[in-house]
């Protein structure tokens, strides 16, 4: 205490600005999404965040095959640089500051974010803003990756190397350790794939820039990072990341200017806690998680974008976001929170949690670094990433972890949240998808083709020139009016195709205790059966967020059964071969973007048409009461939701369900 | 009470015919273990022996086998697509090394093969291997031979090095090693002797340069020592734009070519008897016969038209007696 009268004092002269304050928005077509910002920034909201939907951020144009039923669904349809025209309208682009949710395809849409502020009269040097751009986590986490891992670092390192020197206010990439917590991470893994994940984007960026450049391109670096419910050990975590990153800076890569090595970040807390069940607790988790990321001054977040409460039934509305809105401006407008200088300054509990967190890091980032760096290590990470999530689940299920409402504390009044016809979640137009692939092939008729035909020819020969910066050609491809699909396939041509590790092989198994019984019953059914349980775990569509099938395929293995798994982004036909080849005994299809009232059809048909119409098929995944039940009455056997977090139960009703359609009677 | 099996003697029919569309049912039955499933067994195996169709079956059985991570899916992807080119029909029997931990297993090889999912001319079957690293699982015997009537060629894919490829030497025609340059392990086991020499050796990842003339070097000097120069040694590529394939696919072709096919598939008939026999009967039952070598120094002394159900069961009769 004595201390405190001679040292600075406990208050700041002037309350510190509030971060920027974002909604993670955009649903349908450009229209739709530009009325919906404009009504956010009127709400008080202070930079923008846009969602793309999967086709966009995957590089398909909406009249693809793979972009069936995906259009428009969890983001805003964006084809070329008249959508982007349109959704941007009316925000002057010299003082907004935009972050895009966008990583395979990041280029590409800044190239359309450039052309669009050119068109409005902004020089691009004035642009502030963020494009996710790291792929590296899209591989082990979100899945929307779209070249091998090569050319992708290639294409990140030619948008931070272009950047840098042209639009010197653009954050060019946000490493994200927000995805692997999703993805079950613990702190430590979280804070040790991020930092490198970054060391191998500035290794690459390295031997593309001047060495006199690398101090601001370090400068640039941010991080997209992620918030749990463990509010204070998350805290933590960043502090120790602020440590890691300035050594890093220092040590690695010789940054001298002490501005350039801070430790910059913007936040999205956790939606994998996020619960169906008495899912208004969830404002509770959103709020205490908030704290996480803004308490201590020295690791406060630059920007922060809070999920809705009821992200785990369906997609928010406006007022859904609205309400998450208000808790930043309550936090920032409302409480102290601004006026005192690091209030963990001191605090021996802190420091001794970050010196912890900062060891084991270090520790798991030089596995990482004898693996031969991020890149070749990525088969290692997932498969540490599916453990985890994996240990995580089997500590719900067992009851050693608690989540109020889920798993302990059960009963419940009815929500009256949740009682409106809708069911409190926002459905997109079905039309959409429909207009979008007629307005897509009308801009098509309408362009100039020899140009765009031009463009692309040159976007190809930087492509293969492999010391050439693709940003300018790819910009110049935005400018003659080419598509998001166009310009990705493109590059598809010259780079190749890539399909992620799944993680699930080297999953360790779970302890034996555990799924005892149900493995009796596996090798019951699989005796009467002649041969092995045998289930598809199939992802249609273009959603890439895996966890959840990866669990699935992983208990099913360990409950007995034979597992076939083939990882993401597959065609209904594509399914149904493989269901059919392999004999199969019951598929599985996991699906969170929305799109499954087009896409399970799809499937069903498929299996029909393949002569397994008999299979039958369950489905899990986000998907709002009504829906589940108009999938039941078109052929599904069962649907999961979160609320079903018991994968034991859930085994146990599959291999009923094999049983049932088998004829194979109950055990006595 | 389940579903009966299916009816062996229509599935061999109907292989007969080059009915590709049948492969799914012919493994569902093949792996089958209830007693009905047998009976089937035996009646499609004996319907789809030489003596049955006038002839071996004239599908290419070729075993793909090599340490993990030397790239044999990727490599299969492009022999996949090389013998559609030539319009040839092709089975895939991957034999994922994933082991029965729990007695489940996770099949992931399928995701690392890509063919075009419209083509009715490819057929990919995952299982899980026995017990140990590059043992076979039970089923894979017979379905390679049931779907060498069918198919042009029918690839086995095992994960192994050194001893434990021997079981797919055992039942394929031609048998290729594939290994990544750099890895000496393969050439330490060549001139040990642990590794039996295979009919082809593969080089993947030929785009790597000067390690890769190295290795091939290196493989051709221990084949030549071990008195082994008509092993054909082959190096590939399957990164775009992709090398060696068509050169390894006319090196596998000429070793069908050269092969005594009916005395390799005799002896294939005689180990696949031996092999179900002894999963059914275990170390007892290769005891009563004398051992293992005995047993086989004795099966190559029986009539060269029995098929493998009647192999098997005289072999029962022989250790029963």
């Amino acid at each position: 205490m004595s201390q405190m009268s001679d040292s600075a004092p406990p208050r700041l002269p002037e309350p510190d600005r509030p971060w920027l304050m974002r909604t993670y928005a955009g649903h349908s077509d450009a229209k739709r999404s530009n009325e919906l910002y404009r009504r956010n920034l009127a709400k008080g909201q202070t930079g923008l965040s846009v969602a793309f939907d999967l086709p966009t951020q995957t590089g398909y144009d909406p009249d693809h095959e793979l972009a069936r039923g995906e259009v428009g669904k969890v983001g805003v349809s964006i084809s070329h640089r008249g959508d982007m025209r349109t959704l941007l309208d009316g925000i002057p682009l010299d003082q907004m500051n935009t972050s895009m949710t966008i990583n395979a395809t990041a280029a590409w849409l800044l190239a359309l974010y450039i052309v669009t502020a050119d068109e409005q009269g902004v020089a691009e040097d004035k642009l502030q803003g963020t494009t996710q751009n790291d792929i590296l986590k899209e591989y082990l986490s979100r899945g929307t990756y779209a070249f091998p891992p090569g050319p992708s670092m290639r294409l990140i390192a030619d948008t931070i190397a272009y950047t840098v020197t042209h639009v010197p206010k653009w954050n060019p990439i946000n490493i994200c350790s927000y995805h692997l917590q999703e993805a079950g991470a613990t702190p430590v893994q979280e804070i040790a794939y991020a930092m490198s994940n970054a060391i191998a984007v500035l290794d690459a960026v390295r031997d593309r820039v001047p060495q006199d450049l690398m101090g601001d391109v370090f400068g640039r670096i941010s991080f997209f990072v992620n918030a749990g419910i463990r509010f204070i050990e998350e805290h933590a975590k960043l502090r120790a990341m602020r440590t890691l990153w300035e050594e890093i800076g220092r040590e690695r890569y010789g940054v001298e200017d002490e501005k350039q090595r801070r430790f910059r970040y913007g936040v999205q807390v956790n939606s994998l806690g996020l619960t169906e069940s008495q899912p208004e607790n969830n404002v509770y988790r959103i709020t205490l998680e908030a704290l996480a990321i803004t308490l201590g001054r020295d690791a406060r977040a630059r920007a922060i974008q809070l999920p809705a409460w009821n992200e785990a039934l369906g997609l928010p509305r406006p007022w859904d976001q609205q309400w998450s809105l208000r808790l930043q401006q309550i936090l920032a407008y409302e409480t102290d929170l601004l006026e005192y200088p690091d209030i963990f300054e001191g605090s021996k509990v802190m420091d001794q949690l970050v010196a912890e967190l900062v060891d084991d890091g270090r520790e798991e980032m030089n596995r990482v670094s004898e693996l031969g760096g991020a890149v070749d290590a990525v088969d290692y990470m997932k498969g540490a990433l599916v453990s985890a999530h994996r240990e995580r689940w089997r500590r719900i299920e067992s009851g050693e972890l608690t989540v109020v409402g889920m798993n302990r504390f059960t009963s419940t009044e009815p929500s009256p949240l949740t009682a409106d016809g809708d069911g409190g979640i926002l459905v997109v137009d079905p039309q959409v998808e429909a207009e979008q692939r007629a307005a897509v092939e009308r801009w098509r008729s309408e362009r100039d083709e020899g140009a765009v035909d031009a463009a692309l020819k040159e976007l190809a020969r930087v492509a293969r020139a492999d010391d050439e910066n693709l940003m300018p050609a790819t910009i110049a491809a935005a400018r003659a009016g080419a598509t998001t699909g166009e310009w990705a396939q493109t590059l598809r041509e010259v780079f190749g195709e890539y399909r992620a590790p799944t993680g699930v092989g080297e999953a360790a198994a779970i302890l034996s205790e555990d799924v005892a019984e149900l493995r009796e019953e596996v090798e019951r059914v699989s005796n009467a059966l002649g041969r092995r349980v045998k289930l598809l775990v199939g992802k249609p569509g273009l959603d890439g967020h895996s966890n959840g099938a990866e669990q699935i395929a992983v208990r099913a293995r360990d409950a007995g059964m034979d597992v076939v798994y083939e990882g993401i982004r597959l065609t209904p036909s594509q399914i149904a071969n493989s269901a059919a080849q392999e004999g199969v005994h019951v598929v599985g299809l996991s699906i969170l973007s929305g799109s499954h009232r087009e896409l399970i059809p799809a499937v069903l048909d498929a299996l029909r048409e393949a002569d397994v119409g008999d299979v039958p098929v369950v489905v899990g995944g986000i998907i709002p009461e009504a829906d589940a039940a108009w999938l039941r009455g078109v052929g599904v056997a069962a649907v999961y939701t979160p609320k079903d977090w018991d994968l034991n139960q859930m085994m146990r009703d599959i291999v009923g369900l094999v049983a049932e359609r088998h004829g194979i009677a109950a055990p006595a | 009470m389940s579903r009966p099996s299916p009816d062996g003697r229509e599935l061999a029919a109907r292989l007969k015919e080059h009915d590709l569309s049948v492969a799914p049912a012919v493994l569902n039955l093949l792996e089958g273990r209830r007693g009905d499933a047998r009976e089937e067994t035996s009646a499609l195996l004996e319907a789809v022996a030489p003596s049955s169709i006038g002839g071996e079956a004239p599908g290419h059985v070729i075993g793909i086998t090599g340490p993990p991570g030397v790239g044999k899916s990727s490599l299969l992807s492009r022999l996949i697509e090389a013998w559609r080119a030539r319009d040839r029909s092709v089975a895939v029997l991957a034999v994922d090394p994933t082991s029965r931990r729990s007695g489940g297993a996770l099949l992931a090889d399928r995701a690392r093969i890509d063919v075009h999912p419209g083509d009715r001319n490819v057929f990919i079957r995952s299982t899980a291997a026995g017990d140990r690293l590059g043992g076979l699982a039970p089923a894979t015997r017979a379905a390679a031979s049931a779907l060498a009537v069918a198919f042009d060629v029918v690839v086995i894919e095992t994960v192994g090095v050194g001893q434990s490829e021997t079981e797919v030497a055992d039942v394929a025609d031609t048998v290729a090693v594939v290994v990544q340059p750099g890895s000496g392990d393969v050439l330490q086991f060549l001139k040990a002797g642990i590794m039996e020499v295979p009919d082809v050796l593969v080089v993947t990842k030929a785009d790597l340069g000067k390690i890769v003339t190295r290795a091939l070097a290196d493989l051709r000097a221990a084949v030549e020592a071990l008195g082994a120069s008509e092993v054909l040694v082959v190096a590939t590529s399957a990164i775009a734009p992709p090398k060696g394939i068509d050169e390894l696919i006319d090196s596998l072709d000429a070793h069908r070519a050269s092969l005594d096919l009916p005395a390799r598939r005799l002896r294939a008939r005689r180990l696949h008897a031996l092999a179900d026999f002894a999963s059914e009967h275990g170390e007892r039952g290769l005891r009563a016969l004398g051992g293992r070598r005995e047993a086989e120094r004795w099966l190559s002394q029986q009539d060269p038209g029995l098929d493998v159900a009647a192999l098997e069961r005289v072999l029962s009769d022989r250790a029963g007696a």
